[in-house]
Order: C-alpha cells, then structure tokens, then sequence
C-alpha cells in the first residue's frame, strides 16, 4: 500500500492539478468563485425562504447555510465525480494504474472547496451570534464521514455512467429532488413522527442535522444517530469498492 | 532468465450493443431478447517466454491480436484464461499521440504524461527542457495544447516517452514519429534505449524495422499464434508471402513453402 501510494502520489497530484486548473479556466475571478458562489445561492435563498421560514427558525440564516454547506459539497462531489472514469478513459487504457485515483484527484479538488466554504460559514456564525464551543470539535464527524460518503456515491455514479450515460439526466433528477427533502430551507419540527422519522433514511440530511445540533443547538447527537451515520457512510463506500473491483477490468470495453 | 512468460494467453473480448446505447434501450432490447454482446477471442492460446534482453517483434494483420495481447502483458487488461508473468518494471507506450488534455498547457501536458508513464517529479524537473528541446517546441510551454498542429504534438508525446528507462519496453506502432528530420532522430532515440540491454516489445507496420531490430518474432493471425522464434528472416519472408497470398500458413513447413515463394519470387 506505502509503496503504492509512494509511486502513484506524482500522477495523483497532477490529476488534482489539473482538475483545478480546468475548473476555473476562462472565468476571471478565478478561485474566488469558490467562496462566491456558495454565497450567492445562500443570499438568493435567504431571500426567497427568510419570510417563509425565517420567523419560525432560529438564527435562519445560519440553519440555511448548514443546508446548503454539505448540500452542494455532497452534490458537487457525486455530481463531477461520476465523470470520473469516462472522462480518464484515454488513461487508464494506455496504463496500469488504480482507476480510483481518478475519483479521488477530484474529491480532493471538491473537498478543498467545501473548506473554503467552511471557513466562510464560521465567519457568518460569528455574524449570526452563535457560540463558538468546544463540542465543535465534533464536526470532525460528520466532515470525514460525508467525504468518504461522497467517495462512496463517486465510486457507484462512476461506474454505471461507464455502463449508460443517461444517468447524469437521473442524477441531476435525483439531486433537485434530493434538495428539496434534505430540510435545507424548512424545518421538520412540525412535522408528524413518521415523517419526521422518513427523514432519517435520507443519509444527506443527517450530515445536515448533524451540524445543526452542534453550530445552532450546541448538542451532541445521540450514539445512534452515529452509528446510522457510520451505516451510511460504510454501504456506499462498500458498494462502491465492491463495483470497482469487480468491474476493473470490464470498463475498459465500455469507453 | 526469462523477462516475460505467457502460458495459454487467451482473452475474450466484447464488443456489441452495449456501447452508447443508453439505459431505455438497454431494457427495451431486454426485454425484446435483442440484446447482443458479441464476444471473441481477441487471442486464443498464446504461448512463450521472451528471455531478458530479446527484443520481439509482433507481426500480423489488423484484429490478429496485437494490441490486446499487448495491453494484457501490461496489465491493462486480464487474460480470460491463462497466465502472464513479468519479471521487472514494465513501460508500455500504447497509442501514443492520443490522451492528452487539450486545455492544459504543453508543460502542464508535459507533467501530467510523464506521472501517467511512472516518472518522478524531480525527474520531469530535471528533464523538462530536455523534452521541449527535443521536441523542438521551445516557445510553445505555455500554449495550450490544442492549438499544437497534429505533427507538434506526437512529437512532444514521443519526446517524453523516449525518457524511459524499464525493463521492458512496449512499443506500440511508437517508432519514428512526425515528418522528415524528426523521424530519424525519433527512430536513432529509439534504437539507443533498445540497445541498452532492455527486453523489448515491438509492434510495428514495417516488416523492414521488424527484421532490422528484432531477434526473436511472434505471428499472429486471427487471434491464433502461428510462429514464435528466433528465424525472423524466414518469418519474414514468409508473412511478406502471406500478404500477397493471404494463405494461412497451417504449420512450420507451410512457412518454409512461403520463404521459398517469397525467394524465388524475388530472384534469390
């Protein structure tokens, strides 16, 4: 494995390298669309949602950003992602190399950017007057399980876009409806039991409630609420790898 | 010792309906029984062992075998049935010119390609003007690498290749590249790696380079292996026959008749 990493770590960094440079070629801001355009679709939802909500919810404007902070960092990585091997095909059928690289060159480029946003977002709680505890510490949690989560969707989008391409139009379907029942801009306290407990099948929206809990609520969730994470988090990485290695050798004929 | 070993290499290829046909009519043709995955044998039986410093030659016709019997030695592909071993490092130059990004820059290219052929970052540190030099591209790093013409950019794919140092090479249609000048120098730059104690593998179009450069001659045709040794003049002459009188040879003394046509018809 050491020695692996040792020999594949210059090709790796290049492919993050280039993912960087391609994503913001010919855009003159550049990089700074990284914090931007997070910014902007929090600013035009607090807009469209601030007086629908907003009265009913607690530091409204902090509740949406922590929606949309692992919202977009979820949809950015399984979106782009799922170009991982198509996109690498001339690649990996000139060379040997582990095909997840690819998918992984383009989570780091994806989770650089969900720390930028981060950073942003701990700016805007100092705005909003949350307070900043110790028990933040705890966002670790949800932080490397959602990057492995995203890995594991990654590895799956990847695979089947191989096999049919329509699945970026049911994945983009999938994303849009996805939004509007992760509870981004509402809240589900109203709602009854069974509905409320419908959302806890949804691994996006724990990572959300995750973060709500600890930045608004300044709360700990419960051990199994955990572990339903780590569940989530293990059956799509599991799946994932389990495609990959199955079908390693079969992409080859499908690009 | 023997640097690569092939024991009853056979590898089943796919082709058919199932590329770009998309997910409605991969379940309509489901569902009508109309869906078809044609399946081949790419190679069937392949057997040899190449001893260290042999360079082979890899002769046949288009679909005898090549390419996928040498993207199985490579360890892109898996042989269906059968078994390749290798013994050292391998760099295999498949296809060359194709690959690169055609938004990066020539430099940027340049990196990237030389980290997909296993090199180290200070290795393409040192050697980066090297192969813009040789490449004769300097004034060019900078350039996206779309805007290069076809004949700059197999040069600059060779020029990064030819910094290999395996111990086997593969060699994909890769000898001498671009136009005039640049084909010498390539096809000199080639011939010193090879002449350097490396096993090589070779495939080419040129029966002439085959029988220049090579000691050791693999034939194949239609996926079968109809001679592998160490006669390449015989062979040689022997599938320059077969391509006028595209007869099969069945056996060793099919091919001694074709050596004797092939002299007779040229005056020997």
């Amino acid at each position: 494995m050491r020695e692996k990493i040792e020999r594949y770590r210059f090709l790796f960094e290049e492919l993050v390298k280039r993912d960087f440079q391609k994503k913001y070629k010919g855009t003159i801001l550049g990089a700074a669309w990284s914090v931007l355009s997070p910014l902007l679709s929090l600013f035009v939802m607090r807009l469209v949602f601030g007086s629908l909500f907003g009265r009913n919810i607690d530091h409204f404007t902090t509740y949406l950003f922590c929606g949309n902070l692992v919202f977009a960092f979820f949809n950015e990585s399984t979106s782009q992602g799922m170009y991982a091997l198509v996109s690498n095909a001339a690649i990996f059928t000139k060379v040997n190399v582990p095909k997840y690289l690819f998918l992984l060159a383009k989570n780091v480029q994806t989770l650089i950017n969900f720390g930028i946003t981060l950073v942003v977002f701990f700016v805007f709680c100092l705005f909003d007057h949350i307070a900043f505890t110790p028990k933040f510490v705890f966002l670790l949690y949800p932080i490397v399980l959602l990057m492995l989560f995203n890995i594991g969707v990654g590895m799956i989008l990847s695979a089947f876009y191989v096999f049919f391409r329509d699945v970026q139009y049911l994945w983009s379907v999938f994303v849009q409806l996805l939004t509007y029942l992760s509870a981004i801009f509402y809240s589900i306290d109203t709602f009854p039991l069974a509905a409320r407990n419908a959302f806890l099948l949804n691994p996006v929206y724990l990572f959300i409630r995750y973060f709500r809990k600890i930045v608004i609520e300044g709360a700990i969730p419960s051990v199994g609420f955990h572990a339903l994470m780590a569940v989530d988090t293990l059956l799509a990485l599991g799946i994932g790898m389990y495609i990959y290695k199955k079908y390693n050798h079969e992409f080859l004929y499908y690009v | 010792m023997n640097a690569i070993e092939l024991e009853n290499v056979s590898i089943r290829y796919k082709i058919g309906d199932f590329k770009n046909i998309g997910l409605k009519e991969y379940v309509l043709r489901k569902i009508r029984r109309d869906y078809h995955v044609v399946e081949f044998w790419a190679d069937k039986d392949i057997t040899f062992s190449l001893k260290k410093g042999a360079m082979l030659g890899i002769i046949g016709t288009n679909g005898a075998g090549k390419s996928t019997l040498l993207k199985a030695i490579a360890g892109i592909m898996v042989p269906t049935t059968g078994s390749v071993q290798v013994n050292g490092r391998i760099a295999a130059l498949l296809e060359l010119a194709s690959g690169f990004d055609g938004d990066l820059t020539v430099r940027e290219n340049a990196y990237l390609r030389g980290a997909m052929l296993g090199y180290t970052r200070r290795f393409m540190d040192e050697k980066i003007e090297e192969i813009i030099d040789f490449a004769e591209l300097n004034g060019y790093e900078e350039r996206a690498f779309k805007q290069l013409s076809s004949g700059m950019k197999s040069r600059l794919a060779f020029s990064i290749a030819s910094l290999v140092n395996p111990d086997i090479l593969i060699l994909d249609e890769v000898l001498s590249v671009g136009d005039g000048a640049f084909r010498k120098k390539s096809g000199d730059k080639m011939k010193e790696i090879l002449s350097s104690g490396v096993t090589g593998i070779l495939v080419s179009h040129s029966i002439a380079q085959v029988r220049e450069m090579c000691d050791t001659i693999l034939w194949l045709d239609k996926g079968r292996q109809i001679y592998f040794g160490t006669d390449v003049e015989l062979v040689a002459n022997a599938y320059q026959e077969f391509m006028l009188s595209k007869k099969v040879p069945q056996g060793f003394e099919d091919i001694h008749t074709l050596n004797e046509q092939f002299l007779k018809r040229n005056g020997d």
